[in-house]
């Protein structure tokens, strides 16, 4: 009886493990079997380079290049705003931060993680729209801010890991603190920090709601950097309330393409950390 | 030399300090922005038990809230503990299946909410014809929040010592006895701080809800009616344009929930952290 009861929780156990199996499995099933047909119907090439977005025309266009564009320029400018900073912080939480001060400061971090996207599309369109518009500059203003936890957390742990002879070699060679720090152990982390920054771009390209509030989110190809923009996500999540037939599976491909964007990047993370341990 | 040296020494110092200081600025500035927007309109009308077009109460939201995040954390966490005891205690080393389910825990943790959301619609909302509903919400965030619950019950399942399996082996227990009376005692605060992180989540997530829950403001009364949580809440306010004071006045509410859960979290790890 108890051998019966120990292998059968034993399988489920192991079901329960495999449900993320059948989740990733399932998620890349329904996105492609659903998007891939208009991709195929519009011409890939079309599809992903097409210059116009005009899904209710007739005939109608589906070409996403004016969104692809629009979620790289937005990702680039937040990792260019958010890593710096975001690296420094790490640094200054790893190195340079007396204790007390790191009690105060790390809980602030993650609770920076915490607040839900839209707190942050609110407070984008209050604090920072009035200055710089609708606009890509906004848009990465805010989501640098947003990959900021990412990027402190992953960096400041890829610090933590250099091993402490490093820095006293480079202190024992005449090096003063920050200089140790910033020549020897950060380059020694490097594998880390571009960890940091691809999780940070995985962050940024996946975030809509924000993005949606701060970004103007005209469907062409970005123009200027204080002009509006539309992201893959923003497109997705404005149009599908009323999008039927073909329009609806152009959206859905809208998301696989987001997939694979999001598969590579993982993948690439993936192979940086492993590549340290 | 030396006076070189000094000096790069402060400009380094002023990089790492500025930027710490930029990122606590930052956060200092959010908070009491929304504080500061919202607070005035935090009215008894905001917190009345029905929700009409004139008066954008919360109540209906902050209830369905409550429900979605029960109905998810029912789903994701038995299953997140189970996969987790799987990889620790049961799974042999080098297991090929072990590899692909901690490949994939990783795939779903950087997959972002618009995809679940996707996802969500056209598999719970379309594929199962559950339509717009709490149930297709609560289990789109089920999946969404497997991973962050598998991760963090692995690794306070990990961090406990081995010796203390090997003694109740000693005494005569199973496996199932001792991973039930000795390791899952053990490790819960770890899991707990860990559910409170998922809880987190599904209270800020609005992406992966606006097409599964939808956005109906009522207090659903069966799960297979579509209810909008705190966010999509906000949300459907900042999109209609007509109440975004308001808009306000829930952020302040979403910003205390959230505070609240990251203290908790935070002192639960802490305080186990401690123990060790």
């Amino acid at each position: 009886m108890n051998n019966t009861l120990e292998r059968g929780m034993g399988a489920v156990f192991f079901l329960s493990a495999a449900a993320s199996i059948l989740a990733v499995a399932l998620i890349c099933g329904f996105l492609l079997v659903n998007g891939l047909p208009i991709i195929f119907k519009t011409g890939p090439l079309e599809f992903l380079f097409g210059l116009e977005w005009s899904p209710t025309d007739t005939p109608p266009a589906f070409g996403i290049l004016p969104m692809i564009a629009g979620s790289v320029y937005i990702t680039a400018g937040a990792v260019l705003i958010g890593l710096p900073i975001g690296v420094l912080t790490a640094i200054f939480l790893a190195h340079a931060c007396p204790k007390r001060i790191y009690a105060l400061i790390k809980p602030g971090v993650d609770l920076l993680a915490g607040i839900p996207s839209v707190v942050y599309g609110f407070f984008g369109m209050a604090a920072i729209v009035p200055y710089t518009g609708n606009s890509i500059l906004s848009a990465c203003i805010l989501l640098g801010i947003m990959i900021l936890p990412t990027v402190t957390a992953i960096s400041e742990s890829a610090l933590r890991a250099v091993p402490q002879e490093y820095y006293k070699g480079a202190l024992a060679l005449g090096a003063g603190h920050y200089r140790a720090v910033f020549s020897v152990v950060l380059p020694a982390a490097r594998s880390g920090v571009l960890a940091a920054a691809v999780l940070g771009i995985g962050r940024a390209i996946g975030e809509t709601m924000a993005v949606i509030m701060v970004a103007g989110n005209q469907a062409r190809i970005p123009v200027s950097f204080l002009k509006g923009a539309r992201t893959l996500t923003a497109n997705i999540v404005i149009e599908m309330g009323y999008a039927a037939e073909q329009h609806r599976e152009a959206l859905i491909a809208c998301g696989a393409v987001l997939l694979l964007f999001i598969l590579a990047i993982n993948i690439s993370f993936s192979a940086l950390t492993r590549r340290k341990a | 030399m030396k006076r070189k040296r000094k000096s790069s020494e402060i400009i380094l110092a002023a990089l790492t300090w500025t930027a710490a200081a930029a990122t606590i600025g930052i956060l200092l500035y959010l908070v009491v922005f929304i504080l500061i927007k919202g607070i005035p309109y935090l009215t008894p009308s905001l917190f009345s038990f029905t929700y009409t077009s004139d008066n954008v109460s919360l109540t209906p939201a902050l209830v369905s809230t409550v429900v979605i995040t029960a109905l998810s954390l029912v789903i994701a966490v038995p299953l997140g503990i189970f996969a987790a005891i799987y990889l620790c205690e049961y799974a042999r080393r080098g297991n090929r299946a072990v590899a692909l389910i901690r490949m994939t825990c990783e795939t779903l943790a950087g997959i972002p909410s618009i995809i679940f959301g996707l996802f969500g619609l056209l598999f719970f909302v379309g594929a199962l014809g559950w339509g717009f509903s709490v149930l297709s919400g609560a289990c789109t965030l089920a999946v969404m929040i497997l991973p962050l619950v598998m991760r963090t019950a692995e690794e306070a399942i990990l961090a406990v010592p081995d010796i203390w399996r090997e003694g109740a082996f000693g005494l005569g227990a199973g496996r199932l006895r001792t991973v039930f009376r000795i390791v899952l005692p053990a490790a819960a605060p770890g899991i707990l701080a860990g559910i409170i992180l998922a809880v987190g989540r599904i209270v800020g997530e609005t992406a992966a809800l606006l097409y599964t829950a939808g956005t109906v403001a009522q207090i659903p009364t069966t799960p297979m009616q579509s209810a909008r949580t705190l966010s999509v809440h906000m949300y459907a306010l900042s999109s209609e344009g007509l109440h975004s004071d308001q808009g306000y006045a829930t952020a302040v509410v979403l910003l205390v929930v959230v505070i609240l859960i990251n203290a908790l979290s935070a002192g639960i790890a802490r305080r186990c952290g401690a123990k060790k």
